[in-house]
């Protein structure tokens, strides 16, 4: 059987593990030290989120009870990246 | 990773699979006729297995479902047999198939004409089989894994024929896939040193067209062109006296798939 040098990868996976993530709902429960924040999901599970690199440039401002987009990866589900602040 | 070296008793496991490959396919290339389908040939190789020591290598590698590899005409290599498929006059079938025995592996193909065959797939035929000798003369301790490369590509390319790029020959072992790559095209006196002990699966695939792959679903790579294709396969170990082709017995002398065989068929 020949092999095949340059295997093809896994499905969904782009080299790139930010594009695995999943975006989901969430309400920000309180501001923690580090830019972190303790944000509730929709299904109620309370993860640690961090805000992403495109926000914090851009000086977006989060305060508790922002309803925020949290990516989670599919690995620890326990951290998130906010990336998105709705108004 | 390193190149593993094989000791002489680790040959003579591998030779033992390497006969069990042989035996196989040996027997499959003289039942090949027209109206027979690639399962009818997958069937009787497993019957074969059963009477004998070992596993089939390919069964469930990386989620293959078969024990045998059935490439028809343009289909290159990695086709899985399937009763719907009838072998016609004139077609060629590739038969690659692989064993384990006792830890070791051996892993060997063939391809074989269904019936009377045209003028020219019998050169296509030919070219890939002389080409798969040259290489395997080249299995010597000194020599580089680019004049093996090499001596395919330059033969089938004077005939005007391509060598396809995206498979090459493995390393083989305790592991079907091992170390190093051995791509059927190359630079002489490039890549790495070939020393006594290593053991590689030498198996140029020819097209007759473009060298092109186009993949059909997961396994089955086939000619983009349309154009037929072939391929030979054996297991090489390089050793003091020149290369030992593990996949066929030792007193066998002459091509590496000679066609006196067959003749006794026709």
């Amino acid at each position: 059987m020949a092999k095949q040098p340059y295997q093809k990868k896994e499905k969904g996976d782009s080299g790139n593990p930010k594009e695995d993530a999943i975006e989901v709902m969430a309400t920000v429960i309180e501001p923690l030290p580090n830019a972190m924040f303790r944000v509730e999901l929709e299904n109620k599970h309370r993860v640690l989120a961090h805000v992403s690199g495109k926000m914090r440039k851009n000086f977006i401002r989060i305060l508790a009870g922002d309803k925020v987009a949290v990516e989670l990866s599919p690995y620890d589900l326990t951290r998130g990246r906010i990336v998105y602040r709705y108004k | 990773m390193a190149i593993q070296l094989r000791s002489a008793s680790e040959l003579e496991k591998m030779y033992r699979a390497g006969q069990v490959v042989h035996e196989v396919l040996n027997a499959l290339r003289a039942q090949v006729q027209p109206g027979l389908t690639t399962m009818d040939l997958e069937k009787s190789a497993e019957e074969i297995i059963a009477k004998g020591p070992g596993r089939p290598a390919f069964k469930g590698y990386r989620g293959y479902p078969c024990v045998l590899c059935t490439s028809v005409n343009s289909e290159i290599v990695h086709g899985i047999p399937s009763p719907k498929r009838k072998l016609r006059e004139g077609d060629i079938v590739s038969l690659d198939f692989g064993m384990e025995v006792d830890g070791y592996y051996g892993d060997s193909a063939v391809t074989v004409p269904v019936g009377k065959i045209s003028p020219e797939l019998q050169k296509l035929l030919d070219v890939t089989r002389e080409s798969l000798d040259r290489a395997i003369d080249k299995m010597r301790p000194g020599n580089r894994l680019g004049d093996v490369g090499h001596a395919v590509q330059s033969w089938v390319e004077q005939h005007g024929y391509s060598v396809v790029r995206e498979f090459v020959g493995h390393g083989i072992g305790t592991k079907m896939h091992d170390e190093p790559n051995l791509p059927n095209y190359g630079e002489p006196g490039r890549g790495a040193r070939l020393q006594e002990g290593m053991v590689i699966a030498v198996e140029p695939m020819v097209n007759a067209g473009r060298p092109e792959v186009a993949m059909r679903g997961e396994w089955l790579a086939e000619t983009a062109d349309g154009s037929p294709s072939a391929h030979f396969e054996h297991t090489v170990a390089v050793t003091a006296n020149g290369p030992w082709i593990l996949t066929r017995p030792r007193e066998m002398t002459g091509p590496a798939w000679g066609n006196e065989v067959l003749s006794t068929k026709l």
